[in-house]
């Protein structure tokens, strides 16, 4: 018996009864579509991630205000750390062999407005090594001046949104915004970048640091962003800031964080996450096979006068077997394929509505769903299949 | 097994049927006949004895030598026809030569050959259910001597068939068997038996009785004796 020969006579056995191979075959299709979806998911939220970090080099560490352990939480939320100052931050920028660069980064929402305009947006102190800290590049104009840190000139630099809203089909260059009560020269736009870490730099504006803490009236950093010179200097680098702050505030109170420890952190997260899903989706394949098992039971019953037939013109125990089991593994990997397209489709639907999610189910998840679906059926098509080769031919003879 | 005492359906029988010969079986039910029928068709094992069939001791063959014999030597044929419902007539007469690994097209021109032979030709893409019971059973011999078997053995050939259909069945059955193949017929119908060489009559897993062809009209009391089959 030809291979295609056994796929044929299979098909149409499955085709005979099409009502209950169709449930069977949905059963499976669930499964298989949910581990898509759900793979998808767990990979769309890295991506996210790591695009968060977008063009920012991996060799940047950020010190936050507050100690993770003290407040008990994010760093940065509840509780009241220690302040960050703009001293704490020159000091240690004087002490650190390792640091190439660095930005003081404060921040705050706040009303700018031009004319009769006003928009609500993220309000970012800082110096000129910003730019090339964050990895920005300028649309136009020139970013903020090299000059004394706690000099708070009045100059502003706009990202691409809010330019746009405040000045219609104006040159914004040169022209006077007010951000709170504060008048400020637009020096600058930014060139459009997008969301990064959470901030959409397209809907921020940037004015000198000390301004900005002038301004909001604070005495704390948002953050101090470090570069050091290569990435295996992160980790000292990441000490030596501990200890330095430790001595001058006699108590650990601020939090050093890397992009890798970020995104290593997350993504064991998620990847838990993800095969804890998994797990529960591999539940519902057995399940399916399950389900299969019982509709190939059936079938075997029903088809008791047909077994007896196929073993009295002389067919082997195993070509039954195979008759079978063939049956049992199209119903699942049919039901596979049809779960990958629904997996696939609902990925898409997904996206569709959150853009920003970049859900795609990872290839070696498709190729498990896939191949276990077609492993589950085989193996739950075992046990029918060899209580139809075990038939008395007499008895199935026996029945009409 | 019956109250803890094995029942054996068959003692003491010890016959020899030439090639090309036909021999009816009759009998009561719980004869023998049935049991007879299997063992002859290697569907069944007998306990002790043995079964030479074509020079060749069969009984003890492991199972896939007797799925073999089965295969080339053997033809079935049933009283409720047994043709796969979801198959045409033509898939019905190739099964077991798709079974067998018959190329594809050999074995289409044979199974078309085959039903030509039983006056089916033009009913070779038709349905079981849009057959007729004679059809049906034309269908299923043409399956049965399609791997060219040396004995067909047929169990109520026309136990589930008209008249008129039933006697086209069994001058077809006759053909076939003036052309060589070896007949054995279970029956309880004695007008069927008639057409035998031989009959054997059971009773109680015996041969009880053995008759030419031709005898059984002439036989007193007969019809009591065979006339409470199924």
């Amino acid at each position: 018996m030809t291979f295609q020969d056994l796929l044929e006579y299979a098909l149409r056995a499955l085709v005979g009864r099409r009502v209950r191979s169709a449930l069977s075959l949905l059963g499976m299709s669930i499964g298989v579509a949910a581990v898509v979806v759900l793979t998808a998911l767990g990979q769309g939220a890295l991506t996210y991630v790591s695009n968060q970090f977008g063009n920012i080099g991996t060799n940047i560490l950020i010190v936050l205000p507050g100690k993770t352990e003290t407040t008990g939480g994010f760093p940065g939320v509840g509780g009241a750390p220690n302040d960050l100052t703009l001293d704490d931050y020159e000091f240690l920028v004087r002490n650190l062999r390792e640091v190439q660069r660095s930005a003081p980064i404060a921040m705050a929402t706040g009303a700018v407005s031009h004319a009769e305009r006003r928009r609500q947006v993220a309000v970012i102190g800082s110096t000129d090594q910003f730019l090339t800290v964050r990895n920005l590049e300028m649309a136009r104009g020139s970013f903020l001046p090299q000059s004394e840190i706690d000099r708070g000139s009045a100059v502003v630099v706009l990202g691409q949104t809010v330019a746009e809203e405040l000045f219609p089909g104006q040159d914004p260059l040169g022209e006077v915004v007010r951000i709170e009560d504060a008048r400020m020269r637009v020096i600058g736009i930014l060139a459009s970048e997008g969301t990064q870490l959470g901030v959409n730099i397209d809907d921020m504006v940037v004015i000198p640091v000390a301004s900005a803490m002038r301004l909001f009236n604070r005495n704390s950093l948002f953050r101090v962003m470090l570069e050091v010179r290569s990435t295996s200097d992160l980790d000292r680098a990441c000490k030596d800031v501990l200890r330095i702050m430790t001595e001058r505030h006699d108590e650990e109170d601020v939090t050093c964080i890397t992009q890798d420890a970020v995104v290593a952190a997350f993504s064991s997260i998620v990847k838990t996450l993800t095969l804890v899903l998994v797990a529960i989706a591999s539940i519902s394949l057995t399940v399916a096979g399950i389900g299969i098992m019982n509709v190939m039971l059936v079938s075997v019953s029903e088809r008791t006068p047909e077994v007896g037939l196929l073993k009295a013109v002389g067919v082997a125990r195993r070509q039954i077997i195979a008759v079978f089991v063939t049956e049992a593994a199209l119903l699942s990997t049919a039901g596979g394929l049809v779960g990958l397209a629904v997996g696939w489709l609902a990925v898409k639907v997904l996206v569709g509505l959150y853009p920003a999610l970049p859900a795609s189910p990872p290839a070696w998840a498709v190729a498990a769903a896939l191949g276990v679906s077609t492993v589950v059926g085989i193996t739950f098509g075992v046990l029918p299949a060899r209580r139809a080769a075990r038939l008395d031919p007499i008895l199935a003879l026996a029945r009409r | 097994m019956v109250g803890g005492q094995p029942v054996h359906a068959l003692v003491d029988v010890d016959e020899e049927i030439a090639a090309g010969e036909h021999v009816a079986i009759m009998g009561p039910s719980g004869s023998g006949k049935s049991t007879l029928l299997n063992i002859l068709g290697l569907l069944d094992r007998p306990s002790s004895g043995s079964y030479w069939l074509d020079d060749r001791e069969v009984s003890h063959l492991d199972e896939l030598e007797l799925t073999q014999v089965r295969r080339h030597r053997i033809g079935f044929v049933f009283q409720f026809f047994h043709l796969v419902s979801r198959l045409n007539a033509l898939e019905n007469v190739e099964l077991p030569m798709v079974f067998a690994g018959i190329p594809r097209d050999e074995r289409r021109k044979k199974a078309r050959d085959l039903l030509e032979a039983v006056g089916l030709g033009e009913r070779a893409d038709h349905r079981p259910d849009q057959l007729s019971g004679g059809e049906r059973q034309r269908v299923a011999l043409a399956r049965a001597t399609v791997m060219g078997p040396a004995l067909l053995l047929a169990d109520e050939p026309t136990g589930n068939l008209d008249t008129a259909s039933g006697r086209q069945v069994l001058d077809l059955l006759d053909r076939m068997n003036e052309k060589g193949l070896t007949l054995v017929v279970v029956t309880h119908d004695p007008d069927v038996a008639r057409r035998a060489d031989r009959i054997l009559i059971l009773a109680d897993g015996r041969v009880a009785r053995r008759l030419s062809g031709e005898a059984i009209t002439h036989v007193a009391g007969f019809s009591g004796l065979a006339g409470d089959g199924a």
